[in-house]
């Protein structure tokens, strides 16, 4: 074995290729992650296999020189060789010992901690479905006005679930009503976004429905919509005019069930073109707050979790 | 005669004591945790990783009792909050302590790290201290995300909303982050009693475990002495005395070799 550096002598390990595989690995890896499943398993296998020489080769000393033999060991630890004549066993018991304890320690330790962080991770995956949100007759909603809509999105969660969208409608398309339906999601952080201008809570209406009771209030966002946490501001069609949000605001699909409207699932924008009943929108999936959709900074976003 | 029997009764009383080292070996482990040597000129500032510490063990106690008093639950989290800073004898006292001693542990950290850095006390061999610190320092910052949704006010609410959208935008893997720590798509029911439970039990358990390792590697490796430390840099080997100040203004004379180092 090597002698014992002092104090004063930092140890250097000695130099390596095996790190550069490495790497290469990793940004393969990573480059996979928005290309393809195939580069990311090709990279993690590289990452792998040269992490692995890499670490041998640090344990060892040097991957060069062959590693001591176990006889060697045993003499540098002060150990007199006993059977130094015999020829070494090709498979040691005790090495299978040892590894057959290691071995049924992590399979035992995967048996436990597997479905424990499965439990701790997985449900926050599944059963996202968001529920449709009826909100109570057509004739409520005046053409051309806003109106803020708060509503509890899951009945069975409750209170928590309270968001607001600010609904217009848009008069006839086609011979089908229109309306834009943004949600209060600031797309900066998530603050809830305010109108910018009056809302007239002495014209509030309650509506009873299937959701419970939704609060339809009559609003002037003449300045558009405003986020009170950082200054993100919004136009009246959810386009950003200033301030940090990367996006317009959020949509809801809604669809027209038996003279009500009823609010579907949210869908992100880039920027919406036009206005109202001609507006033009490009459906992204729902993106977070912060994350672009369009653009090359969406790459950095390639895949969403289930909403 | 008397000397007789005051020691007997001295061996008597620390009979306890003899039991236990004998068995576990555990007072001389403490003895040598306590009384290990440290470098003459060991500085007040070098104090700041116990008082570091002290901070730490008044958010546990204080944050064991408040789990009594606390609900989880989102229709009466505020409600028991309430409860204890209005009705709970001391309550608002035990509340304060925590609140306000998060704060503390947290500024004191940075001030210890800020003594680590100037001092140099990072360098070789203490770099993996170093590094544990910054990973306790992560983790206490942690708590301090997940402590803060638990009143659950308004303030609380849309805080987190930020945080956690902050940690979203973190490239490919943000989305997730964001999932996993809500426990779903929005901030719903199991939000809170996911915070609940990473605050007063994961983090802290984590938190212990690190502190532990930052402790054990503080004794192996020993502390540093201040980097004006003339000891240090053996620069009091000449019989000439060290300047020492008596009075205010006047440099007094001193006598030599009292600043040796012990081996010498």
């Amino acid at each position: 074995m090597e002698e014992r550096n002092g104090d004063d002598r930092p140890q250097l390990p000695p130099p390596s290729l095996w790190p550069v595989g490495f790497a290469v690995g990793i940004v393969c890896l990573l480059v996979g992650l928005i290309v393809s499943w195939y580069v990311a398993a090709v990279g993690a296998g590289l990452a792998l296999v040269f992490g692995f020489l890499w670490a041998r080769d640090v344990a060892t000393g040097r991957g060069a020189t062959a590693a001591p033999s176990d006889e060697e060991v045993a003499a540098t630890d002060g150990e007199p060789p006993l059977r130094e004549s015999e020829p070494a066993e090709q498979f040691p018991r005790s090495k299978f010992l040892e590894g057959a304890t290691l071995g049924l320690g992590a399979l035992i330790g995967a048996i436990v901690t597997l479905p424990v962080a499965a439990a701790a991770l997985v449900p926050g995956f599944v059963k996202q479905k968001a529920k449709k949100v009826d909100l109570g007759p057509l004739s409520n909603f005046e053409e051309g006005q806003y109106y803020v809509a708060t509503f509890e999105r899951n009945a069975e969660e409750g209170h928590i679930s309270r968001m607001s969208a600010f609904i217009r409608n848009n008069g006839d398309l086609n011979g089908t009503p229109s309306f834009t339906c943004i949600s209060n999601r600031c797309v900066h952080l998530g603050c809830p976004v305010q109108s910018g201008g009056p809302v007239f809570d002495d014209r509030k209406k309650t509506v009873k429905s299937d959701e419970g009771e939704i609060d339809l209030i009559p609003a002037l966002p003449a300045a558009g919509f405003i986020c009170p946490c950082h200054g993100g501001a919004y136009d009246q069609e959810g386009n950003r005019i200033a301030g940090p949000p990367v996006r317009a605001l959020n949509r809801f699909d809604f669809s027209i069930v038996d003279g009500r409207l009823v609010l579907g699932n949210m869908y992100s924008v880039a920027e919406v073109e036009g206005s109202g009943k001609s507006a033009k929108i490009v459906k992204y999936e729902l993106a977070g707050p912060g994350q672009h959709v369009d653009g090359p900074e969406a790459w950095l976003y390639p895949a969403q979790p289930p909403h | 005669m008397a000397t007789t029997q005051k020691r007997s009764a001295k061996q008597t009383a620390l009979y306890p004591l003899d039991w236990l080292e004998e068995r576990s070996g555990i007072v001389g482990g403490v003895r040598y945790f306590l009384f290990r040597k440290v470098p003459g000129d060991t500085d007040w500032w070098q104090t700041l990783g116990s008082a570091t510490l002290t901070a730490f063990l008044v958010q546990l106690v204080t944050g064991v009792i408040l789990a009594m008093y606390y609900k989880p639950d989102v229709n009466s989290a505020h409600a028991s909050v309430e409860h204890i800073t209005n009705d709970v004898w001391g309550g608002w006292l035990l509340r304060g302590m925590h609140r306000w001693g998060a704060s503390v542990f947290i500024i004191l950290l940075f001030m210890h790290m800020g003594r680590v850095f100037l001092f140099g006390a990072y360098k070789y061999p203490r770099e993996l201290n170093w590094i544990v610190g910054v990973l306790i320092l992560a983790t206490a910052l942690f708590e301090g995300l997940t402590g803060y949704l638990l009143p659950f006010d308004e303030t609380a609410y849309w805080a987190t909303v930020v945080a956690i959208n902050i940690n979203g935008t973190a490239p490919f893997v943000g989305p997730y982050l964001a999932t996993i720590l809500r426990g779903g798509a929005e901030i719903g029911p199991d939000t809170l009693a996911r915070f609940y439970s990473l605050h007063m039990l994961l983090v802290p358990g984590a938190l212990i475990g690190l502190i532990g390792l930052h402790l054990y590697l503080v004794v192996r490796l020993g502390v540093t002495s201040p980097p004006w430390s003339r000891t240090a840099a053996d620069l009091d080997l000449d019989p000439k005395p060290p300047p020492t100040r008596s009075g205010m203004v006047t440099p007094a004379p001193r006598p030599t070799g009292v600043r040796r180092r012990p081996s010498e």
